[in-house]
């Protein structure tokens, strides 16, 4: 006679959790930095098509690292969220923590359902208020927690030596340039070495409060990052 | 909404449209399914928004609507907004049922966006047309009992670097204009007067001017438009939009023109009066000789 395995509760999870943390540790970092006039988000990444980095509404930011795929499928979900809520609400009413919220049940339901394979992914859900005390960037993680960081947050395969060299030189209200030149410094370092990482494999994104137009998301160009990084203490 | 976790729908891949998701996963918030079945409404039952006109120039296009919705013989609001940009490079006006046409522009913004922000790539001129096409093809029950709702698209083609403007009919028809047209109740005198002012020459502030010349000309014959309201300060609204984008010009920009307009009609009553020599302008007249 079989007898069926018995599994404990803990184990199950522990492998569950695991296993999404090994699809995500595959992946590189990107980070999100508070800087004087907004939220910097920066990877590397060597495509130009797909995005790990991208608008969710007029104030609020998504990146992802992980399975492509499955964040993919989290991102188009946020936006038609925002959507919907702006549409049948008001712009006005589209908030960053529903949306980590949404985002937070989803992942914790499916972690601890077991029926579905558990996201590989981590996602951070960056919002700009009018001062630079107001922003938030919320991190959520695999199994559906939700944190919610100041300053400066990584995520992803080496987050923790870049974490690391992000707590040594962070600096509060630095301006774009200096935000920008720390994140791809950060990205670069590993305990063995520093790389400087090339202009053209780099996603970079702000949540900018200056600009005029109500949607405050903006991709940083090549040509930008170029002329941004040569000048470090520019503002 | 009050759900905790994501409905599979949200998850569900597939259209990148706005309206279809709605259709879709909440129909009730679509502006065009509802009173299926319905008597028809009364004119006098909701306001009207009525005139809009639009005209290209070399480098752009503009489009204004003068401030008036009515409710059969009533002055239902002097101050209604008929204008929306509709995205960056895009803007719209309607004539029509204007709880509607309100809720179709919001629709129609929120679609180009959706598009956008989930392509990550921006529609076509040609997409965007299309798309208003498809909303407005969805009103037609509503249409049936009377409320219409009759759209003028404008915007500036990135690819053809240069304006253009779209209009429809009920049934979701659209049909691209040249050089200038109108829609509402006052569209038949603002065409007349525009007919006679336009020229494919004009500069931005030119085309300003005629725009509320025949704003004026509209409000002068047809009592559901509004003339510039100058004891209230109330003037036609005009977006303008170009290569470097869509702006609204500033009240105080319009209400320069439209007291200048107000101004020169104190004596001239009619308006400027046009020549009978024929123009020897470069470009193409719309409807002008072909030969």
């Amino acid at each position: 006679m079989s007898m069926p395995f018995y599994v404990s509760p803990e184990q199950l999870m522990k492998d569950r959790a695991d296993f999404a943390r090994k699809g995500i540790a595959r992946g590189r970092s990107v980070v999100a930095v508070q800087y004087a006039d907004g939220i910097l988000f920066a990877s590397e990444n060597p495509s130009q098509a797909l995005h790990k980095v991208s608008e969710l509404y007029d104030r609020i930011a998504f990146a992802a690292v992980g399975r492509y795929n499955e964040f993919e499928n989290l991102r188009i979900a946020g936006v038609r969220l925002a959507d919907m809520r702006g549409y049948s609400y008001d712009r006005r009413d589209v908030t960053g923590r529903a949306l980590a919220n949404a985002y937070a049940q989803t992942l914790g339901a499916v972690f601890s359902s077991g029926g579905e394979k558990p996201f590989e992914v981590e996602l951070f859900v960056g919002e700009i208020g009018d001062t630079a005390a107001d922003d938030q960037i919320y991190r959520l993680t695999y199994d559906g927690q939700v944190a919610d960081v100041h300053q400066y947050a990584v995520m992803g395969g080496a987050a923790e030596s870049v974490a690391t060299y992000l707590q040594e030189r962070y600096a509060e209200g630095a301006s774009l340039g200096d935000a920008l030149a720390l994140a791809v410094a950060a990205l670069g370092h590993t305990d063995a070495e520093d790389r400087s990482i090339a202009v053209d494999a780099l996603e970079v994104a702000v949540l900018d409060r200056t600009r005029p137009q109500r949607r405050k998301f903006s991709r940083l160009s090549p040509a930008r990052l170029e002329s941004l990084l040569g000048s470090p203490s520019a503002p | 909404m009050s759900e905790a976790r994501l409905p599979a729908a949200f998850l569900r891949s597939g259209t990148s449209s706005f309206a279809e998701f709605l259709a879709d996963h909440a129909p009730d918030l679509l502006p065009t399914r509802r009173l299926a079945g319905s008597a028809p409404l009364a004119d006098d039952a909701a306001p009207h928004g009525t005139t809009i006109v639009a005209l290209t120039f070399p480098g752009g296009v503009l489009i204004a609507g003068d401030r008036r919705a009515t409710m059969g013989n009533l002055i239902a609001s002097r101050d209604i907004e008929k204008i929306y940009a509709t995205d960056e490079y895009s803007a719209g006006g309607f004539a029509g049922t204007a709880g509607i046409a309100v809720e179709l522009m919001r629709l129609f913004q929120v679609e180009l966006e959706h598009y956008e922000k989930i392509e990550g790539t921006v529609l076509s001129f040609d997409g965007k047309a299309n798309r208003l096409s498809a909303l407005i093809r969805n009103n037609l029950g509503m249409a049936m009992q009377g409320m219409a709702v009759v759209p003028l698209l404008v915007g500036y083609d990135v690819d053809a670097r240069r304006g253009r403007m779209f209009s429809y009919d009920v049934t979701g028809g659209r049909y691209e204009e040249t050089g200038y047209h109108s829609v509402g109740s006052g569209s038949l005198f603002a065409k007349g007067s525009l007919k006679k002012l336009y020229r494919p020459d004009l500069d931005e502030d030119e085309a300003t001017r005629v725009a509320i010349e025949a704003l004026y000309d509209a409000a002068d014959d047809d009592s559901a438009t509004g003339g510039p309201d100058v004891s209230r300060r109330l003037y036609p609204i005009v977006h303008v939009i170009t290569a470097e984008g869509g702006r609204r010009l500033s009240e105080q920009t319009v209400a320069e023109v439209a007291t200048r307009v107000v101004a020169s009609r104190l004596g001239q009553p009619n308006g400027p009066i046009a020549s009978l020599a024929s123009p020897s302008v470069a470009g193409e007249i719309p409807g002008g000789d072909p030969a």
